[in-house]
């Protein structure tokens, strides 16, 4: 939002000699488009710095990005030199072939990356990571201790404090979570790799969640949401965090991303705050890792443009995901970047990948089970069809729609 | 008027729609017809910040080779118009054939998309239209008798729920119904029941959006009855008061007849707009609850973080366009034989 | 019939005013909010909060707080979404007008059978549903280099709300009798110069209602103007939902609720100067079926 003035040679002037000769460019056009919150913003902006001379940067940031990611990678020359990506945006692009691979430019411009942050298929770097996010317990200490239960490790246990505290009458809904439109697809997701579940016949694009593991997940929704308000299929990440501030939840799944907000001395009581702790997303029915997903986000280079755009736009991201930068914005994200401090807020998100939770699916065709599951599992959460039904509608679900993408 | 003439006055609008309107529309009528191409999957290794794994991917090349044989995919005739995410005439069959009774084969057809959408477009458009009609006529008949001071501040505020955008609407209105909120814990003292949620049942939240859509809606066929109100003329009305016409019969002989055309606009444009009806259900976060077809085209295009079902969208839009065609035919019609008498008159 | 009268009188005064009340209490909610803090406004403690402005006092030391008009404006730069939106409400307004008069009356005077069916054709296409309209024009714009340009989306505003003008201002002047061009054009007067001199001199009325409807599409529209504009040329209603956060930020809705009330500003002025004119141009049959 803040760096929508296109910085050109001319606009930018003296400033930007001394700047740009820190990023190596002599010429070329960088056009970086993405999402919009505040760890892609600094992101964008150190890499603006790079701007002057022959060379120009514009920085697009929309929340819609991910609706026109496509369209503009597919025109040529693309709207956008980079676009920067997560996961799941990432399978899209690369689906159609519209980032291209940046082994040479890795070769030649790269100097102290991390090797965890290439993000490779097939030997090829198709993305360069700068930060995690991932959804992990939130949990009231203050509230656990009246109700006399340790903070909980599974979600058996996150079932047994919530009952204990509703017992207690300590609050009324103690749970909350975000089962609203594309999160409760999401959270369908996590509870089944918790599982240990796979989505798929090995090597295939044919449907396989209509499982008893799948069962055992939707069930265990089932009872989550019967401590959750229930209102709880409206609920995204903004109606969780609200509930939380106002100090009316005690345990939640929620995005690291939020840790940060919750504990930023705004919107809550210093109470609330001060009891608000992290942990590992919670396995369940005996697994072994944590059920929730890991995202990584990072940025790429479009394929359609000119090799000297793309060397520019490398360099000038290089600049992008400095040390410095990482140290500047700490409280942002739970940068990958080598020599960030940790962020105080980032340790639900750093236990969970330590316990091994598995990165959300990178597969093809995953988005249309992503959505199959989020449209067709609703009605069970409703109490209005059986669990098998439910599954059994979201392989019906995806199976047309992965016919319609040429999967099947 | 002379054709050429004729031309030379529509040419700039008519070239508007064309280009940004009827091409699309063509465009997306063809694109129905498409699925994607195979896609060739090879498994590789993938590695992330989290560790490495096999995964499958696209083979580009193989799928390329495809696409250029025939850009636009692979011809499916009417295959995405009938499938499971549609019209589903292969699982309405099976529903007809193996349930016992009519409630069970129904249970079975709103458990698909397609007629879950269907049942509450239609619902919603044939509550919310006639309830806008009714209501924004006895609104015009209500401020006509307004002494004349007070009309211009009331017809104000009157219009005041169609000026602001859906969006920001349904936004606030969200917030005020939810329970702990100003309207939400007013129904519930109304009711005694400090557990009632608007958001939580289908069939509130149903009722919600009804009302959402019949408070948005009303301010317009309102201002169009009162500007009507002011055309009727006074004549008539003075000859039915001699008549002995009391109030209702002068609103039923003189005033209805005389409001019928506009009735008939409003209703046209209501029809339509309702049948389209979408922003109230992402305000309100209601598709859990609520889906209609513009929002199942919505879902195509923008669940699948930026993976498009632009064949299934495609396919789900021109059933709305048959959908409102079908709707409008009475209306049209009725223009049609309006219409006929001017004919050849030029 | 006296006693009659009074007991219809008060009936339809309540009617009107509860009508009016349930009109404008979202409105004065919405205003007497966007002055305090988010967890006021929005409390999920009580209701009452808003109203009194708890949280507000302990966060602010005041009753009332202008940081939601300041983040908003100041902050975030709405202005400049502003003034995008004006530029493109006033041209697609313009643009509209422009063409629907030329088109609505060669509609109106045509007499020929095909000028219905196109009537029709307008109307069919209005139930295509813009968020299929939009994602066709992506690619399209991305290739041609036309995505982002305010330009782009006034074309296609005013091309998408043609049928409605088409409509609208066919009926209008409908009701213009015939005799008025016709007579000119008897005097020697081609169908321009009659449409000039006789005709733009009545049709105001009319115009001015549609240009209403006209102006409240380009100013509210979101669907459109999110998904072709860049950043820098947002217009307000989709930098107001981009205030509202997503899945990785909260957002500033305090900031989107001031924003509304500051949206709503120009609404209410237009209407209060044009509310004559509407009725008025309704009157004159702009609307007539």
């Amino acid at each position: 939002m803040f760096f929508r003035t296109i910085l050109t040679a001319g606009a930018i002037g003296l400033l930007s000699t001394a700047s740009h000769a820190g990023c190596g460019i002599d010429s070329g056009s960088v056009r970086i488009g993405g999402n919009d919150f505040p760890a892609y913003q600094a992101v964008a902006e150190a890499a603006s710095q790079c701007a002057g001379g022959g060379v120009t940067v514009s920085v697009d940031l929309n929340k819609d990005h991910k609706d026109r990611q496509v369209a503009s990678l597919t025109a040529n020359p693309a709207e956008f030199t980079s676009s920067l990506a997560n996961n799941s945006a990432l399978r899209v692009l690369m689906n159609d072939g519209l980032v291209q691979p940046l082994n040479n430019l890795v070769a030649k411009h790269a100097s102290g990356l991390q090797d965890m942050q290439f993000v490779t298929v097939d030997g090829k770097v198709m993305a360069i990571a700068y930060m995690a996010n991932a959804q992990h317990l939130f949990y009231r200490s203050d509230i656990l201790n009246a109700a006399g239960v340790a903070p909980p490790k599974t979600y058996e246990e996150v079932l047994a404090a919530a009952k204990a505290i509703k017992d207690k009458g300590l609050m009324e809904y103690p749970i909350a979570g975000t089962y609203g439109g594309w999160n409760l697809g999401l959270e369908f997701i996590n509870m089944y790799l918790g599982h240990g579940g796979e989505f798929f016949e090995s090597g295939s694009a044919e449907p396989a969640v209509n499982n008893a593991k799948g069962l055992a997940t939707l069930n265990m929704m089932k009872s989550l949401t019967e401590y959750m308000n229930p209102d709880f299929l409206t609920y995204d990440s903004n109606a969780v965090q609200a509930d939380w501030e106002a100090g009316k939840v005690a345990l939640t799944n929620l995005w690291g991303s939020r840790a940060g907000p919750v504990t930023d001395g705004e919107g809550s009581t210093s109470e609330i705050e001060s009891n608000t702790k992290f942990s590992s997303a919670p396995t369940v029915a005996g697994g072994s890792i944590p059920a929730t997903t890991l995202w990584w986000d990072g940025f790429t280079i479009a394929t359609n443009i000119s090799d000297e755009d793309a060397e520019a736009t490398f360099k000038a991201m290089m600049n992008g995901i400095t040390t410095e930068m990482a140290v500047a914005n700490a409280e942002k994200a739970n940068w990958l970047i080598k020599g960030a401090q940790a962020n105080p807020a980032g340790v639900g998100v750093l236990a969970s990948a330590s316990g091994g939770a598995l990165p959300y699916p990178m597969l093809p065709y995953f988005g249309a089970m992503h959505t199959a599951i989020g449209a067709e599992i609703i009605e069970f959460l409703q109490g209005n069809e059986s669990a098998e039904q439910a599954l059994e509608d979201v392989e019906a679900a995806y199976i047309a729609a992965a016919t319609e993408k040429g999967f099947l | 008027m002379p054709h050429y003439t004729f031309l030379k006055f529509i040419w700039p609008s008519a070239l508007a729609m064309l280009v940004f309107i009827a091409l699309p529309i063509m465009s997306t009528s063809v694109q129905s017809l498409f699925i994607e191409h195979e896609k060739i999957l090879e498994t590789v290794e993938n590695c992330t910040p989290f560790g490495c794994k096999e995964i499958t991917k696209v083979d580009l090349e193989a799928t390329e080779a495809q696409k250029a044989e025939n850009p636009l995919g692979k011809f499916n005739g009417f295959g995405t118009y009938t499938n499971r995410n549609h019209l589903a005439f292969s699982e309405l069959k099976q529903a007809w054939r193996e349930s016992n009774g009519l409630n069970e084969f129904l249970a079975e057809v709103f458990n698909l998309p397609f007629y879950k959408a269907l049942s509450f477009t239609l619902s919603y458009t044939f509550i919310v239209t006639p309830f806008v009609i009714i209501i924004g006529f006895f609104i015009a008949l209500a401020v006509n008798r307004l002494p004349s001071f007070l009309k211009g501040p009331t017809i104000f505020v009157c219009l005041l729920p169609m000026i602001i955008t859906p969006l920001i609407g349904s936004l606030v209105l969200f917030w005020m119904i939810d329970a702990e909120g100003i309207i939400g814990s007013f129904l519930q003292s109304i009711f005694n029941d400090p557990n009632l949620s608007l958001k939580a049942s289908p069939t509130l939240t149903w009722i919600m959006l009804f009302v959402y859509g019949i408070w948005h809606h009303t301010p317009f066929a309102f201002i169009v009855f009162y500007a009507g109100l002011q055309t009727v003329p006074r004549d008539t009305l003075e000859s039915a008061m001699i008549d002995g016409a009391n109030r209702w019969g002068q609103t039923r002989h003189v005033i209805i007849p005389h409001l019928m055309p506009l009735a008939v606009f409003i209703s046209l444009i209501q029809i339509m707009d309702n049948f389209r009806v979408f922003e109230p259900i992402i305000g309100f976060n209601a598709q859990a609850s609520a889906t209609s077809l513009s929002w199942l085209i919505y879902n195509d295009f923008r669940s699948g973080d930026g993976d498009m079902l632009f064949g299934s969208a495609a396919a789900t839009s021109m059933l709305t366009i048959i959908g409102v065609s079908i709707l409008m035919t009475p209306v049209i019609v009725r223009t049609w034989r309006a219409n006929r008498p001017s004919q050849g008159v030029s | 019939m006296n006693k009659k009268n009074s007991w219809l009188n008060i009936l339809s005064l309540s009617f009107i005013l509860l009508w009016v009340i349930l009109a404008s209490v979202p409105f004065l909610w919405t205003l007497w909010g966007s002055f305090k803090v988010e967890s006021d406004f929005f409390s999920k403690q009580d209701w009452r909060n808003a109203i009194f402005g708890v949280r507000t006092i302990i966060e602010t030391g005041g009753m009332f707080t202008t940081n939601g008009y300041e983040g908003a404006w100041i902050k975030e730069e709405f202005w400049r979404a502003a003034l995008n939106t004006g530029i493109v409400t006033l041209s697609v307004v313009t643009i509209s007008l422009t063409l629907g008069t030329l088109g609505g009356y060669a509609l109106a005077r045509s007499g020929f059978r095909y000028a219905f069916w196109i009537l029709i054709a307008a109307l069919i296409f209005r139930a295509m549903p813009h968020i299929t309209l939009v994602s066709g024009y992506l690619l399209p714009f991305f290739e041609l280099g036309l995505w982002g340009h305010l330009s782009t989306t006034i074309i296609v505003l005013v091309a998408i709300n043609q049928p409605f003008t088409l409509w609208m201002l066919h009926s209008f002047f409908s009701t213009i009798p015939k005799d008025l061009d016709e007579s000119a054009m008897v005097d020697g007067c081609t169908r321009f110069e009659a449409f000039r001199h006789v005709i733009i001199p009545v049709m105001w009325p009319g115009v001015i209602t549609t240009g209403l409807f006209s102006f409240l599409l380009a100013y509210n529209d979101f669907a459109i103007t999110a998904l072709l504009l860049t950043e820098a040329n947002q217009t307000m209603v989709p930098k107001i939902a981009s205030f509202l956060g997503s899945a990785q930020e909260q957002g500033n809705v305090m900031f989107a609720v001031a924003a509304v009330v500051s949206a709503t500003v120009p609404l209410f002025m237009l209407v209060m100067f044009f509310q004559r004119q509407i009725v008025s141009g309704l009157t004159a049959g702009a609307v007539k079926g």
